[in-house]
């Protein structure tokens, strides 16, 4: 009964602001700032309800202004306070990218080690809604790519929970990129699988330990936000072609759980890696490389890569189809390498 | 006051475009009803219409030729329509068609017509520069174009803007900012995030003129235009315009608006430059058959260029991989080579 009480299913969005919540209940310098989070509660429900406990001056609304407010967290935090701001889509990242990656990411490293940035910068990823090509990119890479911050990507509710406690708790600049779909949103509706059992008291999931969603012996799937729950799928199909998927959510990027990847290789010999970020210089290919250099006598076949082509994001639904990667995708590469 | 024929053709644009808007929204819940599902239904992705923003898109573009450039933000349509964007094909990209005005790849926040110089974009305050660039361009070749850059008052805030006016400021350029006031980004009220109450206030900094109309009247905001544009093309540097609209409707298709009071609804509604300019019209001695002649043809254009473009058909997958680049790199094509279909 009371291990009922304390497992609700709740959805990711609701998950989040758990954390959230708890951790500006049990510390005064925690604040979250952002586009629409007050009053709206997030246009991804990213902040439902904090407004009503918290107030104005710790759920702030701000101009449309990236630039002040991500670089004024990054001064907060810089300060010893405990910001959370918000980007609203990860696509305008445009707008303010100085103040992320030379300033918010570098701070610690160009001070010798004597500052540090103990923020969390949340932003939301992803197509799958015809939102065009300057609403619906993933940019993973990109964040990954440059020195300095740790990034986090939830595929469920339990681990978005857990991940934002790590995030408020740590000392260095977190990037937390939440998908869209996944949020359990009213007008989006989710997949299977991202609202999961979570436990009323607080717990981390610890930055940088990926996790096997799904044993497998004949390939191993390694992906992550919303693609875990594709992946899963894939595995699906493919077992009843007698091919068995192992599937990893990596959960983090920075830091990278390369052993959880290599062992899963050197298990199975084979790898399809599954990114919805742009195919190119991106994690598929980072990923990939792990592979052949460390894991290089264990693999059977070279590993594949499914990942969102060299091209901005079309509008129009053939194409944006065309453009994403689907379950059946999945499934055909995981063929591929296991033929 | 102006003629009767100035205000015929006003009306025309801003009856064209409410009408649009509200057979747009129709299409738009089509499928989406009774629960709402972003990406069910004839058109996808995210819905911005502008209700209650006619007057801004109609009283200035009244003043601009085709080849003056008009840059728009994320609730493009009624400036498009003003501009003269080709009504068949822009609804044809919004129902992402093959035929569409950007061939389904850009949807309704992302509108190109090089024909007429139009373009729009989702980030906010980002047509400011091209804008900019636009008036440089003309400048350097001696021409006497003009550039508008339409941006909302939330996008006041935005450093690429403070960063426009200086350079259009600092180099003479012809360019027009017109602010659309509708006192609303998204569920923010503007006195939150700004302390000016007059957007135009903030020209002050940068020694160029600020000009505020107060109502969503299109006569007053053309006669405003007729000076910014007016300065404009004869060398005479930049404007910041910022006009009073409403905001009719949630910001996006989708939004409850529970943030909203309900007064403050009631109040945009009430404030509609159409029934205004209606006044106007007939003080002129335009009589009630005219008009309704006027709007009689818009919405037989409107419902013409919706049924056409939904006739249209979608682009084929394969399409998905052209036009990155205007000279594309040699090779196998980028379909291959990534691991799509081969
Ligand atoms: C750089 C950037 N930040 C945030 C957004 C999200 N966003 C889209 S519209 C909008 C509000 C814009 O308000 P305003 O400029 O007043 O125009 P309105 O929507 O009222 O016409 C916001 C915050 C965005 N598209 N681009």
């Amino acid at each position: 009964m009371s291990q009922q009480a304390s497992e609700r299913e709740v959805t990711m969005s609701r998950a989040m602001v758990d954390a959230i919540a708890t951790e500006m209940r049990e510390n005064d310098e925690v604040f979250y700032m952002g586009e629409d989070v007050a009053d709206y509660g997030g246009i991804f429900d990213s902040t439902q309800g904090l407004l009503d406990e918290f107030g104005h001056d710790r759920v702030m609304d701000v101009p449309i202004s990236e630039t002040a407010y991500i670089g004024a967290a990054t001064g907060a935090a810089m300060e010893g306070m405990r910001p959370i701001a918000e980007l609203m889509f990860t696509d305008f990242l445009g707008v303010c990218f100085d103040q992320i990656y030379n300033a918010m990411a570098k701070h610690t490293y160009m001070s010798g080690g004597q500052v540090s940035v103990p923020m969390v910068l949340t932003t939301a990823v992803g197509g799958t809604y015809n939102d065009a090509a300057q609403h619906s990119q993933t940019l993973y890479g990109t964040f990954a790519h440059l020195p300095g911050m740790k990034v986090v990507v939830p595929s469920n509710a339990r681990d978005a929970k857990g991940l934002m406690h790590a995030a408020i708790r740590d000392d260095d600049p977190v990037v937390y990129m939440f998908h869209k779909r996944l949020m359990g949103l009213g007008w989006m509706p989710a997949p299977e699988g991202p609202k999961t059992a979570v436990p009323e008291e607080d717990y981390e999931v610890p930055i940088g330990e990926a996790e096997v969603k799904r044993e497998g012996a004949d390939v191993s799937i390694v992906t992550l936000g919303l693609h875990v729950h594709r992946a899963l799928a894939a595995a699906e199909t493919l077992a009843d072609d007698g091919v068995d998927a192992e599937v990893i959510d990596l959960r983090s990027l920075v830091p990278l759980d390369r052993e959880a990847i290599l062992d899963s290789v050197r298990k199975t010999g084979r790898l399809v890696v599954v990114d919805e970020d742009y195919h190119s210089f991106g994690l598929t290919g980072e990923i990939s490389a792990l592979a052949t250099e460390r894991a290089w006598d264990d693999l059977e076949a070279p590993p594949e890569r499914v990942a969102s082509p060299d091209v901005p994001i079309p509008y129009s639904r053939p194409l944006e189809q065309e453009f994403l990667a689907d379950s059946e995708d999945i499934a055909d590469a995981a063929n591929r390498v296991t033929e | 006051m102006l003629t009767a024929d100035t205000m015929r053709d006003l009306y025309d644009d801003v009856v064209t475009a409410r009408y649009y808007e509200e057979r747009l929204q129709e299409e738009y819940l089509e499928g989406k009803q009774p629960a709402f599902d972003i990406s069910a239904g004839p058109i996808p992705g995210e819905l911005h219409l502008a209700a209650g923003h006619e007057a801004a898109g109609a009283g200035v573009c009244a003043h601009l030729r085709d080849d003056d450039t008009v840059t728009a933000p994320h609730r493009p349509h009624h400036v498009a329509i003003a501009k003269g964007v080709d009504l068949e094909k822009m609804t044809a990209e919004i129902f992402g068609r093959e035929t569409g005005l950007c061939s389904g790849k850009g949807g309704h926040m992302h509108l190109y017509d090089p024909d007429v110089n139009f373009a729009c974009s989702g980030i906010i305050a980002q047509g400011c520069p091209p804008a900019v660039g636009a008036g440089l361009a003309a400048k350097k070749r001696n021409t006497d174009a003009v550039a508008v850059s339409y941006l909302g008052e939330g996008a006041i805030d935005q450093g690429g803007f403070f960063e426009s006016l200086n350079f259009a400021a600092v180099h003479d350029l012809p360019v027009v900012f017109v602010v659309e006031d509708n006192d609303w980004a998204i569920s923010m009220p503007q006195e939150r995030v700004t302390d000016v109450e007059n957007a135009a206030d903030r020209a002050g900094g940068f020694d160029l003129p600020g000009e505020r109309v107060e109502f969503d009247d299109v006569c007053a905001v053309y006669e405003a235009a007729e000076d910014a544009v007016g300065r404009a093309r004869s060398g005479n540097g930049p404007t910041l315009l910022s006009v009073q609209v409403h905001r009719r409707m949630g910001h996006f298709m989708g939004d409850a608006e529970a943030y909203r009071p309900d007064e403050d609804v009631e109040r945009a509604q009430n404030l509609d430059c159409i029934p205004r300019l209606e006044d106007d019209l007939r003080q002129a001695g335009v009589s009630d058959d005219e008009l309704m002649e006027i709007r009689e043809a818009a919405e037989q254009r409107v419902d013409d260029a919706i049924e056409w473009a939904k006739d249209q058909p979608e682009p084929a997958p394969e399409a998905t991989y052209e036009d990155v680049f205007s000279n594309p790199p040699q090779g196998r094509p980028m379909a291959a080579e990534q691991g799509g279909d081969e």
